[in-house]
């Protein structure tokens, strides 16, 4: 039992790396990691609101998705706009620091689409629910690696004497070429089940 | 931060350009793939063959013209306050529509492109269209504009389709085109290859752009009458 679920966790986190080898949420992997500590931040928040989607979305699958599968898509973006919505309030009153380091990037959660994936990832499989805040939490923390991992690079990027045509998005998808490359190297780790 | 910025960028009234501009606009100069950078998601991950990059496109240009026209029918209906949820709720619907469809239609495809056909939804493109393009202007120019990005973005994701599949695995729309000694490069068709080779198309257009601009300051300062094609497509 406990094997299975430290499978699950693992096989998001490196294995099945939501960034760097399934491209979800790459919008704010390019966009936000200029720095490591509000990436770092970006990736808490991101895990925050994918274990309230999974448990979201078990809540849905049990209850409403059977009666009307075809409401599917609907349901779950529904959900999530709500829930990034009500992390926006929380993170504002218990810390308006971070609400400013973060700023238009909180509400763009709803648009990222690693949070949408991991619903609809989550329903495939047929998780139920402690599997599913597994997978949200590995998830979390695959998102939190990525995105610290790019920052650091980026950070250290800056000093370097780069052509001024390879500037910008472009010299971003090498690193991440690079560290996608490197996340290849987890895929003989787990094989079983 | 792409969205974002283009949204900010949009401009406050209706267009004023000519019709055929709005459809044309999409195609090249505000191509979502490489001049917005919108929608980078799919533009990695499904384009390791052109069938799949062509199939990602049509899904998309095909919820692109069905929400671009509900959102400017209704656009004097969708109160200010709720208008992102509106447009996300009527995006989901033509991407449910899309999904089911294609499921019916097009199973192999469906099975390929996996999850990412409902992922659309979250595909900023889509939202970045409705909020400052058919919010503002007629279902016609509306539909005019979501074709050309539609088609656009099925473009741009057929580039870097192309230059994948090629590498990859040798064949282009499954037809062989290397010659049977070319060793398929295994990289191009694993998640790296993604961000390669958009990368390099991305270097590419980036060194195209820069000579272009050095070639036309030059010309500016002989004072030379521009004669060739290719300075006068860029003014």
């Amino acid at each position: 039992m406990l094997s299975h679920h430290l499978w699950i966790f693992f096989s998001a986190m490196l294995v099945n790396n939501f960034t760097l080898v399934m491209f979800l949420g790459l919008c704010s992997f390019i966009g936000v990691t200029g720095k490591v500590s509000v990436a770092f931040r970006l990736g808490l928040a991101d895990t925050f609101v994918l274990i309230i989607t999974s448990i979201s979305a078990t809540i849905l699958n049990k209850w409403v998705l059977v009666h009307a599968p075809y409401l599917r898509i609907i349901a779950f973006i529904l959900v999530i706009a709500s829930m990034v919505q009500i992390t926006e309030m929380a993170v504002k009153k218990w810390s308006p620091t971070l609400f400013r380091e973060l700023g238009i990037y909180l509400p763009l959660i709803t648009t990222n689409c690693a949070i949408l994936a991991l619903a609809i990832f989550q329903t495939n499989r047929g998780y139920g629910f402690l599997e599913g805040v597994t997978f949200a939490l590995g998830a979390g923390a695959g998102l939190i690696i990525a995105l610290s991992l790019m920052a650091s690079v980026r950070e250290r990027l800056e000093l370097a004497d780069i052509p001024t045509v390879a500037r910008g998005t472009a010299l971003v998808l090498f690193v991440a070429g690079g560290l996608s490359l490197a996340f290849m190297g987890f895929s003989g780790l787990l094989t079983a089940q | 931060m792409h969205d974002l910025d283009s949204l900010h960028a949009a401009p406050s009234g209706p267009s004023t350009a000519p019709p055929f501009q709005d459809f044309a606009k999409g195609l090249w100069k505000e191509n979502p793939v490489f001049a917005q950078m919108l929608g980078m998601c799919p533009t990695m991950a499904i384009t390791n063959s052109v069938t799949n990059a062509l199939a990602m496109g049509l899904a998309t240009t095909f919820v692109l013209l069905g929400s671009g026209v509900f959102v400017s029918i209704f656009r004097k209906r969708i109160a200010n306050e709720v208008r992102i949820t509106t447009y996300i709720l009527i995006i989901a619907a033509f991407v449910q529509i899309a999904d089911m469809g294609l499921e019916a239609l097009m199973p192999v495809s469906h099975k390929a492109l996996g999850p990412f056909i409902a992922l659309i939804v979250a595909n900023c493109l889509l939202l970045a269209r409705q909020e400052s393009f058919s919010a503002r202007n007629s279902v016609g120019r509306s539909a005019l504009d979501a074709l050309g990005m539609g088609i656009g973005f099925t473009f741009g994701l057929s580039v870097v389709g192309t230059v994948r599949e090629i590498l990859g695995q040798g064949t282009w729309l499954g037809l062989r085109v290397m010659p049977a000694s070319f060793e398929p490069w295994v990289i191009m068709n694993l998640p790296p290859g993604g961000f390669f080779s958009f990368g390099f198309v991305l270097l590419g257009l980036a060194w195209w752009h820069d000579r272009r601009t050095r070639r036309a300051a030059l010309n500016l300062r002989v004072a030379r009458p521009s004669t060739e094609p290719l300075l006068e497509r860029a003014v």
